[in-house]
């Protein structure tokens, strides 16, 4: 290796100081006590790697730097600190993207920087390393742009299916090979690497695309993982040390959280991103024969209020109703009452992980009420109540019993172990599986129709007056 | 290939494994935070970007570079902050 001179020796170093701080911040980051000081640890790390490369000798004018530095600084410390708690997954998303984006630039930058000085070697590491930066880079970005614009709203949630779309995949994945090796070979011609990139853009949006809103916790996670491994490959075409290792961590991180994921759905990898999963509930065929009750806001009350033992089901239909607050005020009243309040937290529950922890936080939930999956399940048979607010699927015995839903093998929330099953759902349309829930349909369940922040303001007005 | 080379793909794989071993056994309550903290770090190729947009090489790279910048930047200062907001409401709720 180079001798390096005094300079880039404390560069390094000080990268070294960085990486430390950031394994430090990943930590910190797995446990509530520590969460917070983690992700400071985090941000120092981030400041000192980024204050060191203002003295790296290659740096001639800041101008574009500063440019640069502010401008994303503000946009970014005014999205973060305006956006609202029930946005939360589709901003992580939009962050995420630009950070792919990030690395796909750089890889380019270099690329065109070397080129200019003709030091490209046909075949050599920099041209392999600026391809898969670009490949990796560029799916992040436009991945997340499309997992941005399903949970804005600005596309449809549900899957949209192009006709042969796996295999249309393929050949863009086989194309894109093909022309990066050209790219490769040939590194006096950039073309090749913007017709990557152009390609790239079009398999993230087509891959994320017919992924049902659902299944978004995973699709979010993976894109986190990737951006990491983008920020990596970035790292050897530099080949700097505190992008490859920061980008690792990142990238291994990210996969935990995806494999987690799927692991609560009992479904693979694969499964998920290719198979297309889900309608979104809108406007599923109603079975028709079979007859449901509707129920009304005073019957729920009376129930709730004498009630031992309640289990509350949040669902992503809660952060689309906003109605957080309002539900976590009827379990201060219920409580007062002397009824036992859980919440029951499935982990594919909304659409990131660890969605409905926030939802409820930013409502000043306590902790402790919350319970998983493996904690709750059995406290169901002796719960008088469990009340569904915007969920659906993650409560479908379907998911127990038949073989050929699309759910089949989910792990669920015992609901219908409760004595009594409320659901506060607009309409009788599946969920995202497109399935119907024969929940709806049995004797102990009470269906409340209606906005789930109405039916709940309502309840907690009548527990009021009680 | 390079001994430079093969010296990174060490450190990388390495790098890998700490990753996978740092943040086993997060709670759930956790995941969000986690998530969008990683989600941070990754944008620690801004400081690639700041090489690029301040080495005066030729307007591509300039362009290239800049604009990675301020990418880069909403990544980092976004995803800490909004990082930060989420612990923030957690530490509330333990009054």
């Amino acid at each position: 290796m180079d001798q390096l001179t005094t300079q880039e020796l404390i560069t390094k170093l000080l990268y070294l100081v960085s990486i430390v701080f950031f394994i430090f911040g990943l930590k910190n980051l797995g446990s509530p006590k520590t969460a917070r000081r983690g992700n400071i640890f985090a941000s120092l790390g981030m400041f000192i790697a980024v204050v060191v490369t203002l003295f790296h000798q290659d740096i001639i004018s800041y101008t574009w730097i500063i440019v640069g530095l502010v401008a994303g600084g503000l946009l970014g410390g005014i999205a973060a600190r305006t956006v609202k708690m029930t946005d939360m997954p589709q901003m992580v998303a939009i962050f995420n993207g630009f950070g792919g984006g990030a690395s796909t630039l750089v890889a380019l930058a270099e690329y065109h920087h070397l080129m200019d000085k003709a030091a490209l070697i046909p075949g050599g590491q920099t041209e392999i390393t600026v391809a898969i930066s670009i490949i990796i880079g560029t799916i992040t970005f436009f991945g997340s742009l499309v997992a941005f614009a399903k949970l804005q709203g600005l596309v449809r949630g549900a899957p949209i299916v192009l006709p042969f779309h796996n295999g249309m995949n393929g050949l863009f994945i086989l194309a894109t090979l093909i022309i990066a090796v050209l790219g490769i070979i040939t590194p006096i011609n950039p073309m090749y690497f913007y017709i990557v990139l152009a390609l790239m853009a079009l398999l993230g949006v087509t891959m994320v695309i017919p992924i049902g809103g659902a299944d978004m916790p995973v699709v979010i996670s993976l894109l986190n993982s990737f951006s990491g491994l983008a920020a990596s490959a970035t790292g050897f075409v530099l080949m700097n040390e505190v992008l490859i290792v920061s980008g690792a961590l990142v990238g291994a991180a990210g996969l935990i959280l995806t494999f987690l994921m799927c692991d609560a759905m009992n479904r693979s990898l694969y499964n998920v991103l290719f198979g297309a999963v889900g309608t979104d509930g809108g406007g599923g065929a109603v079975a028709g024969d079979r007859s449901v009750t509707a129920y009304t806001a005073d019957d729920a009350m009376v129930l709730l209020e004498n009630a031992n033992k309640v289990i509350i089901v949040p669902g992503y239909g809660l952060a689309v109703a906003q109605a957080q607050h309002v539900l976590q005020e009827m379990v201060e009243l219920l409580q007062k009452e002397g009824v036992k309040v859980l919440y029951a937290i499935h982990p594919v529950a909304g659409r990131m992980p660890g969605h409905m922890n926030v939802l409820l936080a930013e409502a000043n939930a306590p902790y402790d009420l919350l319970k998983d999956l493996d904690e709750i399940n059995d406290e169901f048979q002796s719960a008088d109540v469990a009340l569904v607010v915007g969920a659906n699927d993650v409560t479908n015995p379907a998911a127990r019993t038949e073989t050929d839903s699309p759910i089949y093998g989910m792990p669920i929330l015992n609901v219908d172990h409760a004595e009594r099953v409320m659901i506060i759902k607009r309409s009788l349309n599946p969920g995202f599986a497109g399935v119907d829930n024969p929940l709806f349909f049995e004797e102990k369940t009470m269906m409340l129709f209606g906005d789930a922040k109405e039916m709940v303001t309502d309840i907690v007005s009548l527990l009021k007056e009680a | 290939m390079t001994g430079t080379l093969l010296v990174a793909l060490y450190i990388f794989v390495l790098a890998i494994f700490t990753g996978f071993e740092v943040i086993t056994k997060v709670p759930p309550l956790l995941h969000t935070p986690l998530m969008s903290g990683a989600n941070a770090i990754s944008g620690i190729t801004v400081v690639g970007a700041v090489i690029s947009a301040g080495m005066e090489a030729e307007l591509t790279t300039t362009i290239l570079g800049t604009l990675a910048v301020v990418f880069g930047m909403i990544n980092v200062i976004g995803g800490f902050l909004v990082t930060d907001r989420m612990l923030e409401m957690f530490k509330k709720d333990k009054k």
